[in-house]
């Protein structure tokens, strides 16, 4: 939980005619925090988002932003500022006339605006282009740009709609490292709203993974992909192997299982679980099953043979048949000792840790957070 | 198959680079607008170039005398009838395109913004003035703006006056009126289609940055959306310098324009290359006088940061 929170949502709900966009989402962010709205989209993270800046007013519920209740306050009033999807530069003003929009209003000196446009264009490595008009932009710079006029405002919150998805794979993943740098040198609050589960987990300090207008979970990064809560969470950060598992025994926080061919896993018990028909859903990641070659030995090992393998370069996801399995087990392989050579059909040993199962719960079991 | 081809351009030069010429987009694009180009050739553009030869003529009686001369662009600039009905005209047509497009602005900012999915309907109503008669619609102004006309019966029935008031009809007002009603329509839609290509998202950023409705509106709406305002101004103010019906029928003495100047000298007047030159003048003059409002439109708007 954070020191100081600087945005509080509190039961808020917004529904187009029956339509529920958002859906009683209740959340807290720190002052500070580099926060991320995750969810495929039509999840309600954007509307969130645009709930916070003030252009969608909620049906119900309340949002404070720094202490203040905000529902009511029209944009222009909120100390916060965006940055849009389509970055929004002003076509008919160069750079610097973008950057200075927001500063007008605060009738600052001429010299004292333009250090700090100057200031606000060397944060984000764009001084030398200044004069630039929007259409001479590349995708990269429009994003410069449109970071450093929300960021010359000193807004108390930085809110990113998709800021990356309009770019090329390299230069997004430039730029992330770039936000992050950004964001520990100005040390705001950063709300990121992103479908790519990726970006989330590598700039976060905690992600709420969103569907259909609800909360799911809310955790760190880390959190979020070693101990996801639901079945729908563990599938929409990465891939996963599902398993049925008959319940054997409940002891403090702890759930004791039959995994099918894994046999007997003790799991952390989460909250609020409960067991239908004395049946559960456990999860692996892919990356927690390991081939073993030749002569290695592993204390929990299981046999199988390859139905397909596709290769991604560095590494090599396999898809493993196992006897007594209704699915087949999907595994990822770097490739230094020679994965991505195994033919299909091949009969292999893999080896995997008992603890790195989680217990999950159906989606619909899990419907407050 | 594509070496052949090679081949035999390389062997026959000259009829093979004809027949590239005459498949090549330019030349399919050319013949495709022919027909419409020399329409235009000779239905616009020869006819402007014999009023403006006529105007360097002289008549004598039923003779043209073809000698070169100023005479009559003397005549045009210096006869304090023809200054007055310059300035007039020019004054009518600004004063017209500067109303219209103030009254046609939130008309088409209304349907594009707030017209939700009813924007057509709503342009369709804004056209169906125009599916009557452009005489009809002047006429009905006389109906309006008569001595016992809908305004004086509406107005003496309200208790407002006792009389009617003659100063409704017949006079440069009633003009004006007349002709910015009957120019919206042709105003309203290019401002509506600019309007329409402004990404929202400007907006929200602009009230993001700080500014209110109002001055998103005047920082970010109107300057994008200037180039409707030019053409609105441009598509009324053009044909205006030179209408003559409407003067006509509700100008009265003091709503003459120098369209019934130019229609008195190539009618009863029989003197052609006078009324030549007073045309040619007006063009001149309104062309200067619409570069000059788009010239100072633009600045303004440059100025709003």
């Amino acid at each position: 939980m954070p020191d100081r929170p600087m945005i509080e949502i509190q039961n808020v709900s917004k529904f187009y005619g029956i339509y529920k966009a958002l859906d009683d989402v209740s959340l807290t962010i720190g002052e500070g925090e580099f926060f991320s709205l995750l969810g495929p989209s039509g999840c309600g993270k954007t509307t969130l988002l645009r709930s916070i800046a003030g252009f969608e007013t909620p049906t119900a519920g309340e949002i404070f932003i720094d202490g203040a209740p905000s529902l009511t306050l029209p944009p222009n009033k909120r100390p916060t500022n965006m940055v849009f999807q389509n970055y929004a530069i002003f076509p008919h003003l160069d750079v610097a006339e973008n950057v200075a929009y927001g500063l007008k209003r605060l009738k600052l000196s001429p010299e004292d605006e333009k250090k700090r446009v100057g200031d606000a264009l060397d944060q984000v490595r764009l001084s030398s282009l200044g004069k630039r008009k929007a259409h001479e932009l590349s995708g990269g710079q429009r994003q410069r740009v449109a970071l450093a006029r929300a960021l010359v405002m000193r807004p108390k919150v930085l809110l990113l709609d998709e800021p990356l998805s309009a770019l090329d794979k390299k230069l997004r993943e430039e730029m992330q490292v770039e936000l992050r740098t950004l964001q520990k040198a100005v040390g705001i609050t950063f709300i990121l709203v992103t479908h790519d589960q990726y970006e989330a987990l590598a700039l976060s300090d905690r992600i709420a993974v969103m569907f259909g207008g609800r909360i799911a979970q809310i955790a760190t990064p880390k959190e979020i992909y070693q101990r996801p809560r639901t079945r729908k969470v563990a599938d929409f950060l990465g891939g996963m192997n599902f398993l049925t598992a008959k319940v054997l025994g409940e002891q403090g926080n702890a759930v004791s299982v039959d995994a099918a061919r894994f046999g007997a896993v003790n799991l952390d018990k989460p909250h609020g679980f409960t067991a239908e028909n004395g049946h559960v859903t456990v999860g692996i990641r892919p990356e927690r099953l390991r081939l073993l070659w030749d002569n290695d030995r592993a204390p929990h090992e299981l046999a199988g043979r390859i139905e397909n393998r596709a290769y991604f370069g560095e590494v090599t996801h396999l898809t493993v048949g196992v006897d007594g399995l209704e699915q087949p087990l999907s595994m990822v392989e770097t490739n230094d000792h020679g994965a991505d050579d195994l033919p299909i059909g091949a009969e292999i040993r893999l080896a995997y840790d008992p603890d790195a199962f989680v217990l999950l719960a159906e989606y619909e079991a899990v419907r407050r957070v | 198959m594509t070496a052949a081809a090679f081949d035999r351009i390389a062997d026959t030069p000259s009829p093979a680079k004809r027949r590239a010429w005459t498949r090549s987009e330019e030349a399919r694009g050319l013949a495709m607008i022919s027909p419409t180009f020399l329409y235009a050739l000779a239905l616009l553009f020869l006819p402007v170039l014999i009023v403006i030869a006529y105007s360097f003529w002289t008549q004598n009686y039923l003779d043209i005398d073809r000698t070169f001369t100023l005479e009559n662009y003397r005549q045009a600039l210096t006869e304090p009838i023809y200054r007055d009905l310059f300035i007039r005209s020019l004054w009518i047509s600004l004063t017209v395109s500067v109303v219209t497009v103030v009254f046609s602005y939130p008309i088409a900012w209304f349907i594009s913004f707030h017209g939700g999915v009813h924007k057509n309907l709503w342009l369709f109503l804004v056209t169906v003035p125009c599916w009557t008669s452009y005489l009809l619609r002047v006429m009905s102004w006389k109906v309006i703006l008569g001595y016992g006309g809908v305004m004086n019966t509406g107005l003496i029935s309200m208790g407002l006056i006792d009389k009617p008031v003659a100063s409704l009809l017949y006079n440069s007002n009633a003009v004006v009126i007349t002709l910015v009603h009957s120019w919206a329509a042709f105003a309203i839609l290019p401002i509506y289609v600019s309007l329409q290509k402004i990404d929202r998202t400007y907006i929200e950023a602009a009230r993001d940055l700080g500014d209110s409705r109002l001055r998103a509106f005047f920082r970010v709406t109107l300057p994008l959306s200037l180039p409707g305002v030019v053409s609105a101004f441009l598509i009324v103010m053009i044909p205006t310098v030179g209408d003559y019906v409407t003067p006509r029928l509700v100008g009265g003495k003091d709503g003459v324009m120098i369209a019934t100047a130019i229609q008195a000298q190539f009618g009863k007047g029989a003197n052609w290359p006078l009324g030549a030159a007073l045309s040619v003048t007006t063009m001149i003059l309104v062309s200067l006088a619409a570069a000059a409002v788009v010239l100072a439109l633009k600045f303004i708007v440059r100025r709003i940061k």
